[in-house]
Formats: structure tokens, sequence, C-alpha cells
């Protein structure tokens, strides 16, 4: 498609023009106006576009071709496991019998539905080795601030009202200082060492009487294990706090060992990561919580129980910190991740975490030579590179992650995390062939020559795409939200 | 066993390991201290393959009655509204639905277009200047709005109207205790909030008043006269939840004074599943623009000068600004509000306003036939699909023998309010068709006897 503006659906639109299909109307109809007072009759119709069906699918179709996704190629955007989303899990969603359900239809009538949730957070307390599971919490960041608020009443429960504090990491997503702050703590930070893991010493100084919990992602946002999680939980834990585990990066790790056993007291999965839930554009997602027994009693409320052989919804919780969900979460993104984790099982789920590794340590070492590696060790599913050699030259990470749009890539995370040096954040994801891996490095080597040789063909890519570099600063200085019809 | 989604060969690991320099894959995971490390099996169910799991599954879900099994009145926030076919064909291009966040521009202008367009429907329909690209449902985008309130006035009380659906007032609280943020709430009575009792708790402490619009009970709030006692108060924001398929026909909140307007566009195109994913929408004056939670989306122009979108105003958002953020929101709803925005452009000006009239028809038809049948409707007020019926027994057990009737009864009220006992929540949406309300009012008739 040639660099031209593709007109938005309010443009194409023309008076008297229709693409809805409303039944008629079959019942005596009435004066409105005698019903309702007219203040309350909206006088100036909404401007919805008047377009016909067909330049409805044309205009989407069109959109979808000017957009990305991993069903297009490559997409190794680190921190948010882009893997393949399996086509049957759609089908399942689809199923009228669980699309066309209604949350307050009496339980009796859902029992299929609920023995798939029950079954779900069964699945999900044994691959995580946490006693509970709720499915209620939309997504990552609420199920982060779900688990802090619990944390926050079990210290309330005991009387602890001093506990104010969360500890975060430098390497650690924005979403968890940010849901620390939503649930009314402070956020504090505590360094890395040279080693890319938690400084030892540096949480010793900042933990305290204070510290209501650490929050932590294990492996960390440079793809590394915590390989001192033992010391960690214990120092956290003898100065009274507990310890949340972000289960962003658990594609890492199943099946070789369980955030409940490291110590963790709260658990949040990502399920549109690990678990395929298909990313949507930005979403939707869902974000179980799991936690220890000692926090059970915390959980949202309604909590899906077995009473002999019914499911059912038990609202008796005097201790929960109430509801975060209308309803019981993301039902419909629940559903494909339970026929993924039916699909894989214990052994398949495994073979997902070795190979999401092997992956990423091979495209590592692949890339070590042309690209700054800050940490040398094994990574897990994710690494991070730095482009600091090249910025020394004038190109920037932007610049290399603009040019690998021409090759038909997505690119990585860049400048993040925050504690590396224009970060590129490569995850591959165990759904990617060695094909895939072989051309994207080469794509990468090729990349990194480009920017010795002829640094401009970088600095001014992408060269290939419909659009070229936008003007952010133009768009958040005079900011036009919303289409004005002229 | 094989996995079709793992496309590992003995070779490929054989070339890759030999690469990194190690035998075994086992190696890698050498950081993982021996004393945390998982030494049996995931106790999980067998792999199963897809012809079987799907059975499986396809016989679980038939273990459910459903709203197309059934004839449906329930919705108490969540309805069966007519979804075009093409809803599902558009979102189910893969472009879109295996996308992410749209952080590269260059690839992702289909997807910023189409938030952009969400955007400005949202904005069309609640006569507000700025939505963004969505939140997860109707009530956290409602708790969203309580937090900004608080924070924007830098005040702690909240006032919520009890006519306000239930579990959004719950997750509001949920959310204001977080904030540390008090939450009143004020009475209804005759089926709209008391607007003696707000005024009475209003003062120089209030955040916001919250209200619903039409409310839980499908009653239509005077908000006319709450713009005006809200002149009084200044500073206190007017937050109002509203279906936004209502808006077709009513008065939009934003020509009311709203701050902040909310809601959720599962009405457009989003199947009821079990309650969720569906899609909050938040709107807002220009003036708190650049303190709207979530994503948003704004147009500029590139190198060339040709049109296009990007992600913008970031610095409220917690990736930037971490604990300062106005929110900790980051996945949001975007192939929901994807399939809402084809909803909408496929109702268009005339649609939107025809469905919403036609819930109205319907509902009042089935006002006028529980009146003709003798059973007491407990509000009269304007309504708009929704009406609380009292169906004198328990309304479960009338709801047990509806369904043996073809019937998914309405909600039961005494749920969350007990003087409530024996009222029947019911929603009339444009697809349920006179014989279904004749025979649904019928056979409520005979049950109550």
């Amino acid at each position: 498609m040639a660099n031209q503006d593709f007109p938005l659906i309010f443009e194409h639109s023309k008076a008297g023009r229709t693409s809805y299909s409303l039944p008629e109307i079959d019942v005596p109809e009435i004066d409105l106006n005698n019903e309702l007072a007219s203040a309350y009759i909206r006088e100036t119709e909404p401007d919805l576009p008047e377009v016909s069906e067909l330049e409805i699918v044309r205009h989407y179709t069109g959109l979808s071709r000017r957009n990305y996704g991993v069903d297009s190629g490559f997409y190794p955007l680190g921190s948010c496991t882009m893997k393949y989303n399996p086509k049957m899990n759609e089908d399942v969603a689809r199923l009228e019998g669980f699309s066309q359900i209604h949350p307050y239809q009496d339980t009796k009538t859902v029992q299929g539905a609920l023995e798939v949730m029950y079954d779900l957070q069964t699945s999900l307390a044994e691959i995580t080795g946490m006693a509970e599971v709720s499915l209620q919490p939309a997504a990552g960041a609420q199920g982060e601030w779900t688990g802090l608020m619990m944390i926050r009443a079990l210290h309330e429960a005991n009387g602890d009202r001093n506990r104010t504090k969360v500890i975060i990491p430098d390497s650690a997503h924005g979403t968890n200082p940010a849901s620390a702050s939503v649930a009314g703590f402070e956020a504090i930070t505590v360094k890395s060492n040279e080693r890319g893991l938690v400084d030892l010493e540096d949480l010793k100084r900042v933990v305290g009487n204070d510290t209501a919990a650490l929050m932590l992602t294990n492996p960390n946002t440079l793809g590394l294990f915590e390989e001192q999680i033992v010391e960690m939980a214990q120092i956290v834990h003898d100065a009274g706090g507990k310890l949340y585990y972000d289960g962003a990066n658990l594609n890492a790790i199943m099946g070789y060992a369980r955030p409940g056993d490291m110590g963790f007291d709260v658990v949040h999965l990502n399920l549109h990561k690990t678990f395929t839930g298909p990313h949507g554009g930005g979403g939707p997602g869902s974000g179980p919580v799991g936690v220890s027994s000692e926090l059970a009693k915390f959980l949202p409320k309604p909590v899906l129980a077995k009473r002999e052989d019914e499911f059912v919804f038990d609202f008796d919780r005097p201790d929960s910190i109430g509801r975060v969900k209308p309803y019981y979460g993301n039902f419909g993104i629940n559903l494909r991740a339970y026929t993924y984790i039916r699909t894989m099982g214990a052994e398949g789920l495994k073979k997902v975490s070795a190979y999401a590794v092997l992956n990423a340590n091979y495209m590592m070492r692949c890339l070590q030579e042309e690209y700054d590696l800050p940490y040398p060790q094994h990574c897990k599913h994710e690494f991070v590179l730095s482009g600091k050699r090249q910025k020394k030259i004038g190109v920037r990470t932007l610049d290399i992650a603009k040019r690998l749009l021409d090759f038909g890539y997505h690119p990585p995370t860049i400048y993040f995390p925050l504690n590396v040096d224009e970060a590129l954040m490569i995850e591959p994801t165990e759904t990617e062939s060695k094909e895939t891996l072989d051309g994207f490095i080469e794509t990468m080597i090729q990349i990194s020559r480009e920017a010795k040789e002829s640094p401009e063909l970088v600095q001014e890519a992408p060269h290939t795409t419909i659009v070229k570099r936008m003007d952010e600063t133009r768009a958040a200085r005079k900011p036009i939200l919303r289409y004005i019809k002229e | 066993m094989e996995f079709r989604y793992l496309p590992m060969t003995d070779e490929d690991k054989k070339a890759m390991l030999e690469k990194i320099g190690i035998r075994s894959t086992e190696q890698l995971f050498s950081d993982i201290p021996e004393q945390v490390r998982l030494k049996k099996d995931l106790n999980l169910k067998f792999p199963t393959s897809e012809p079987q799991l799907m059975s499986e599954l396809t016989a679980l879900s038939k273990k459910n009655v459903n709203v197309k099994t059934h004839t449906s009145f329930l919705g108490a926030g969540v309805y069966d509204h007519y979804i075009p076919s093409i809803v599902d064909h558009i979102i189910s291009r893969s472009e879109f639905y295996t996308a992410y966040t749209p952080y590269q521009p260059e690839i992702s202008q289909g997807e910023l277009q189409a938030i952009f367009e969400f955007q400005t429907m949202i904005c069309e329909l609640t006569g507000m200047d700025v939505a963004n690209s969505s939140m997860y449902d109707g009530a956290t985008a409602l708790a969203e709005a309580t937090n900004l309130s608080a924070a924007q006035t830098k005040r702690n009380k909240i006032l919520v109207s009890k006519a306000v659906h239930p579990e959004s007032r719950a997750v509001i609280k949920s959310y204001s205790s977080g904030q540390r943020v008090e939450v009143v709430e004020i009475d209804h009575k005759d089926g709209v909030t008391d607007l003696d009792a707000l005024k009475k708790e209003i003062d120089e402490h209030t955040a916001s008043v919250v209200l619903q619009y039409p409310n839980f009970f499908g009653q239509i709030e005077p908000l006319k006269e709450v713009e005006e006692l809200l002149k009084e108060h200044e500073k206190t924001m007017l937050i109002v939840s509203s279906n936004p398929l209502a808006l077709g026909y009513l008065t939009p909140p934003g020509e009311f004074g709203a701050d902040i307007v909310v809601g959720d566009t599962q009405v457009f195109g989003i199947p009821s599943q079990y309650g969720g994913p569906h899609c909050g929408y938040f709107a807002t004056t220009k003036k708190l623009m650049r303190k709207v939670p979530g994503r948003l989306v704004g147009q500029t122009v590139d190198e060339d000068g040709i049109r296009g979108f990007v992600l913008t105003l970031q610095a409220r958002e917690q990736h930037i600004r971490r604990d300062k953020a106005t929110s900790n929101i980051c996945s949001n709803q975007a192939l929901n509000a994807l399939a809402s925005s084809v909803a909408m452009s496929s109702l268009g000006k005339q649609g939107i306003k025809k469905m919403a009239w036609l819930n109205m028809q319907k509902a009042y038809y089935m006002k006028k036939r529980l009146n003709d049948h003798q059973i007491p409707v407990t509000f009269n007020g304007a309504l708009f699909n929704e009406i609380v019926v009292d169906v004198k027994h328990s309304v479960s057990k009338v709801n047990d023998q509806l369904l043996g009737l073809g019937f998914i009864g309405g909600y039961d009220l005494e749920k969350f309010d007990s003087q409530f006992k024996g009222k029947m929540l019911i929603a009339i949406t444009e697809i349920r068709t006179k014989a279904e309300i004749d025979a649904f009012v019928k056979e409520v008739g005979d049950i109550r006897g």
C-alpha cells in the first residue's frame, strides 16, 4: 500500500446510508414524549458514521492490513510473551454454551462453565505451587493491586498498621510501583547489583518493620533468575514482610520451579502471556491471583468452590478484600488459557519453558558479538542487549528498532528495563522455529553492520512502512484525541 | 508426545546447544537453587488431542443453559442484544487479535486508528470532549473515576447513589479503600436517587457524586436537578455511569455538566460470555485530559506530513511515571473496543437511535402487559429497558419454574437488599418479541397465582 492518508470511518459517511438490521417494531407504538420529560430526550444525534456494511468491512479489513500481529511475523517483544495464539482456543471461546451465558444465571444452569473455571484455578495453583487461586482480576496490573490489597489486609488483621512500604527492584515493570501506589503503599526501590540481580545488601538496608512486601519478577525483567531467592525470602519474611511474585515471566520456569516453593506468598499470572490468551491489540487479558493458605481468607469474593458434586460461589467471606471486578473475571480469556493447559499438560508446559529458554539463550549467544551484552550469564526466556556501542557511532536503539520494521519484524521492547542503557529486550518464545530465529539474528547482525557502514540507512528507517516516523511531540503538545468534522 | 505449538526438533536442539556451548537444556536452569527446584512432575491432566479436547469442551459447554437456548429477560448490567455478524468476522482478523499494544506506530496504524475512532464514538455518545482507549469494564472504570476525583479535588469523600449497580459499588469500595477515601452511600426513593439525602450529605469534603443513568433499576435519574444542585458545590465532580446504548435516545450526561462519564460497551457487539471480557469506557472533559487513566491515541503526522496516529500523553501512565502514574492500568480491552466500534459503525447515526428507541418501546409494552395482568411494577418513573417487578414469591423459585418453561428470568433484587424480597429486575431488549413478552407475562402471572 502506498504512503497515503487512510480515511477515517467518519469520512466515508453519507447521510441516509445504513448498515444495521434491527427487527421492526412488533408491539403497539407509544409516544415516548408522554413518558419522558423533554429534557431527557436527546436533541442532537450522536454523529456516528452512516455507511453500508461492505464499506465497514472494507474499512476494517484495510485497517487490519495496516497492523501487525504474531500471525503476521516474528514479534520478539520482551516481557510480553508474544507466542502463538492457538486457533482452537478461539473456537472454544465461541461455543454458544460458553459465549452466551449470563453471569447472573443460577449456578445450577452453568455447571459446565464453573467446572472449567474450577479446573483452571486448580491447575494454576498446581503450576505456581500456591494454595488457592482466584480468577477475578482482569489483567496483570489488576492482579498486582489485588495481591497487594490482600497483603495489606493481612497486616491490618495482625494489627500491623505501620507496614506502608513496598520494595520494588529498579528493573521492575512500571505497573509494580503504580499498583503499590493505588493500593495505598509507598514504593521503595531496591538496587540491582553488577550481575543484574537484586543487591542483597541493599535489600537488607531498605527492609524493615515498615515493609509490607517485596514485589519481584523472577526471572526478572533482564531475563535473569534471582539465584538468591531463598535468602531474599528469608530477609523479607524475617522482617515481617510478604513476598509478591509478578508472574509476567512465568513462561521461563514452568515445571522447573514454582513461586510457592520459593517462598512467595502471593502470585499473579498473565494468562494472555504464558497461557496464550491473544493480546488483542492491547487486551483483554486475565490476571488471576494465587495465595498461600495464610492469605486465602482475604481473596476477592466470591470464591468458586466445589461442594460435593456441585460448583458454587461462596460469598460468605468476612475477611475478603471485597470485589475487584464485577462478575467472575474475564471468563472468555480464562477459557482460552484452560484449553491451552489441557492441550499441553505437565509434559508440554515443561517443554514450553525449556524451549523458550533454549531459544533465548541461542539468540543471545548469536548476537553477543555484535551487540553489548551487559549480563553474560545464561538467561531465561528473554535477554537484554545494550545498543551502547551503536549509540557511540550515532545510531540509537530506536533507530535499530525502526530498521527492523523494514525487514518485516516487530522490534523487541526498547529502552526497558531502565537500568540498561539503550536496552533491547528480546523474547523469542518457544513457538518460533530455529529458521525464524536465524533469520532475525542475521538481520540484527546486518543492521549492526549498516550502523557502521551506512548509518543514515538505519537512522532514517523505516523506509518501507506505510507511514514514516510519527511526530510524537506534536501529538502531545496539541492533542487531537477525536475526529471533528470540518 | 507431540506438541503442535512447539517446532523444536532434535536436530535444532543439538545445533543450538552447541552454539551455547552446553550439553543439555537442563544446564540453562542450573541457576535455580537446588532447594527450590521442582523435583516432580506437575500434577495436571494429560495432554489432550485437539479432537478429543474439542469434544470434551463442547460437551461441557452444552451443560450450560444459555441466552440463545432460552428466552432471556436477565440484564442487570449485561444484556442480550443484536450483534451484527460482521463484528466477529472483523475481530477475528488476526492482524488485530494477535497484536499487542501499538508501541510501534509505523506497523500499528490499523489498531491506532481503530482506537481513535472508538474514542470519537464514545465522545459523541456521551457528549464529552475526551475518551480513552478502554478500561477493563464499566465498574472498574467507575472506580478509576472516583479515585481521579479524589486526587483532583484533594478531597476524600465520595457520595455514591444506592441506585448504582451493587457490584460497581463494591468495586468502588475496594479501590477507595486503597486510597483511603471514604464512600458514603445515598439512598434511593421511588427508584431514583433521593436528592434530599444527597443534599444533606454534600459538603466541602465531597470529591464527587456518583450516579448511574439509567440507574440499576432501569429508571432515569433526574440529572437536570442534580446539575442544579451541584452548581452550589462547584468543586464537587459529577460522575455518571451510563449504558451507552441508552444515550442513543437519552440526553447525554455531558449536557448535564458531568465531569466524567463511564460505562460498559458490552451492549455494542460483545456477547455476555459469563461476565467478561466486556469493555469499559471512560470519557471526560478537556480540563481533565491529562489525568485520564489508561491509553490515549492522538492524531499527528509522519515525516512526510501524512496523517497518522500514536499513543500519546504517556507521561500519565505507569510505564513512564511509575508510582506517580494516574492509574496502574496497562493491558486494557482493545479487542473488545474494536468489536464495539464495529457494532457502533454498523448501527450508525440512525440505527443507534432506533435500537435505543426499540428497547424503550418494548420495555413500556412489557410494563403495560404487566399492568394488564395486575402484576405490580415497583417503580413508576421514566425507564429505559429494565423494570422492577413484584413476583410475590421468592425470585429464585419463580426463576426455577420459568426455566422449565424455557425462560431465563430476571435478577433477584433481594440478593443485594433484603427490602426487595420478591422483586425481580427484568430487561427487555430489541430482540425480545411481542410473543415472548406476552408469554413471559402470562407465565409470571400464573406463577404468582
